[in-house]
């Protein structure tokens, strides 16, 4: 029990990622979907940071008396990933818009229907 | 100086040089821009190959940071081979670019083109030659986002929802690569790939390490369009402008396979992936399905573009097979089919190009009688094609023979059986578009269509030139292929 408590992090992450994940697969509309792709990535923010945390670790800064950090590494990592995913996202939006004004619509199933028409 | 920092140029020229496109208004002078700075990533990706050749691998420092601290450039023979493949491929198609952009691009969207075709060139190569992980997937998602955008600019609305279905799983897929580095790192506490190769086998046996290498492979197969993870590519490539598919085609699914070589062999081992993870038989089932299944489907297409797509997922398979075998015969006939099917499919995207600029369609039922108005661009789908079933005298011959050597010389005789099988799969839908140009009288519109501009045709038949080329002496290529798998086996039998 006190294991699968420890790990609450993981299970943060877990749940994260698969709510977005349900959500790009069972959601029709396009703007849901890309929400949740970025809920997706934003679990696997989280992932980095709480691997870089060190129990009892301090700000990486060195000070007197303080001799344990936490690493840094992964969220200079994850400002860059958090970049990437705001780009995908704006890039993504802009595309619904795009297929807003071309369609009329931006409901998965009814862009199916009429490219079926087409 | 100059010569000292190419890995950097390589990557960086392109990279600078792509919101000046963006500003340049007049489309001539953006075209322009592009055009030189992908001649001259040619030049710098021949001159890279040369020294790999003469000196071997090169190692690059970025910022004189020394590794592990900074970020490595690192380019051994497979990645001297990759670069030549992307800037070739992109040298080609940049003359091709111009009429075909213009006949199929709104005028306001040249310059976000030629913008977006740099960042893209930026990303592939810069993917192939970084030898930091975290590094790797900067890349990719330079490379992706901006591939993207340029399937969005296809002529048909639907290309929009195919860029949008691409972005979606492409996210999907760098996420996953993501979540593995970062478990990688976890274990190892260095994102060098060089370093993390040397930790990895004390932390290899546990659950994180088998976790974050399940991660990668699904990652990168999304990516390289693997069968059954290859929905994405066929609407892109349909609707995508011909000049990217072209490129895409040729490119990017190619730069796919060559970070799944990186991470099997350099990063993670042959000894891990192959014989504790057990990934070589997985593999091979999923290359012989893709291979049998989308030649297949591409024999009942209407529309060429999408035939060629579902042959390049099953031309992907074969690439995939050679890799499954885990011998250095195996990988370099993988690498070998990897150069010549980018020439290969290349080339017959182009020729689609030059047939959609003069008759507005790419759909078979259009095509009756085509060959005798377009006679060059019909001539050059036929030699691309005949390379794509691989009829001797072309490269498509070369990698498939030594692609059933391999499999012949692992005993794996059912494998050459599917290749010669999947061989006349291919001749069938290649036919179907040669019987309608050529043997059926042509419709009542057919005598207005002209033969396509020398802009256009000369690129095409560049890439067939290196096809037939190939066919004839492949001694060098077949020795530059057989160096790359020498390099990224030998690192991962260490």
């Amino acid at each position: 029990m006190t294991e699968l408590l420890g790990h609450y992090n993981y299970w943060i992450v877990i749940i994260l990622m698969m709510t977005g994940f349900y959500i790009v697969i069972a959601r029709p509309n396009l703007v849901k979907k890309v929400i949740g792709l970025f809920i997706f990535q934003t679990s696997v923010f989280i992932l980095f940071i709480s691997m870089a945390k060190i129990e009892g670790g301090t700000a990486p800064i060195i000070e007197e008396g303080l001799s344990v950090y936490s690493n840094p590494l992964p969220h200079v990592l994850i400002l860059t990933a958090i970049v990437v995913s705001l780009a995908t996202t704006a890039l993504g939006l802009a595309l619904v818009v795009r297929i807003q004004e071309a369609y009329g619509t931006s409901n998965e199933d009814d862009i199916h229907v009429q490219d079926e028409e087409d | 100086m100059l010569l000292s920092n190419l890995p950097a140029l390589q990557v960086v020229i392109p990279l600078v040089s792509a919101p000046v496109c963006l500003l340049l208004r007049n489309p001539r002078h953006a075209w322009a821009c592009a055009l030189i700075i992908s001649w001259l990533v040619l030049a710098m990706a021949l001159l890279l190959l040369q020294q790999v050749y003469t000196l071997g691998t090169i190692s690059y420092a970025i910022g004189a940071w020394a590794t592990p601290w900074g970020i490595e450039y690192r380019i051994d023979m497979a990645g001297a081979l990759m670069i030549l493949i992307i800037a070739t491929v992109g040298a080609v198609t940049m003359p091709y670019a111009w009429r075909n952009i213009q006949h199929e691009l709104h005028r306001k969207h040249t310059g976000v083109y030629y913008t977006c075709y740099l960042l893209c060139l930026t990303g592939l190569l810069g993917i192939v030659v970084t030898g930091d992980a975290f590094n790797l997937f900067v890349f990719l998602e330079i490379s992706s986002l901006s591939s993207y955008v340029l399937i969005s600019l296809g002529p048909s609305r639907r290309a929009l929802t195919a860029a949008y279905q691409y972005l979606v799983m492409g996210t999907i897929g760098a996420t996953f690569i993501l979540i593995g580095i970062g478990l990688l790192y976890m274990m190892t506490g260095t994102l060098n790939m060089q370093d993390i190769s040397q930790r990895l086998p004390e932390v290899a046996d546990t659950r994180t390490i088998r976790v974050a290498f399940a991660f990668v492979t699904v990652g990168v197969s999304i990516k390289l369009a693997l069968f059954p993870l290859h929905i994405w590519l066929p609407n892109a490539y349909t609707y995508a402008p011909s000049v990217v598919s072209a490129f895409m085609a040729a490119t990017a699914t190619k730069v796919g396979v060559y970070v799944l070589l990186r991470f099997f062999f350099t990063l993670f081992g042959l000894q891990f992936s192959f014989n504790a993870m057990h990934v070589g038989e997985i593999l091979m089932l999923l290359a012989v399905a893709a291979i049998l299944i989308a030649s297949l489907v591409a024999i009942f297409q209407d529309n060429v573009k999408r035939m060629l797509a579902y042959s390049s997922v099953a031309q992907i398979g074969y690439i995939i097979l050679g890799i499954s075998l885990a011998t250095t015969a195996g990988v370099s006939a993988g690498m070998l089919h990897l150069f010549n099917h980018a020439m290969i499919k290349g080339a017959l995207f182009m020729a689609m190009g030059c047939i959609f600029l003069r008759l507005g369609s790419v759909e078979i039922h259009n095509m009756h009688g085509l060959a005798r108005q377009m006679p060059w661009t019909m001539a050059a789908f036929v030699a691309g094609g005949l390379s794509l079933i691989g009829v001797p005298l072309t490269a498509g011959f070369i990698s498939k023979w030594y692609l059933v050597n391999a499999a012949l010389t692992d005993g794996y005789w059912p494998l050459a059986v599917l290749i010669l099988v999947s061989s006349l799969l291919a001749l069938i839908y290649i036919w179907r578009v040669v019987e309608a140009a050529y043997f059926h009288l042509p419709g009542a519109d057919m005598h207005k269509v002209r033969e396509a501009p020398a802009s256009m045709l000369i690129p095409t038949w560049l890439l067939i030139g290196v096809n037939l080329y190939v066919g004839l002496d492949a001694g060098l290529i077949t020795n530059i292929a057989q160096q790359g798998a020498a390099s990224l086996l030998g690192q991962a039998l260490q």
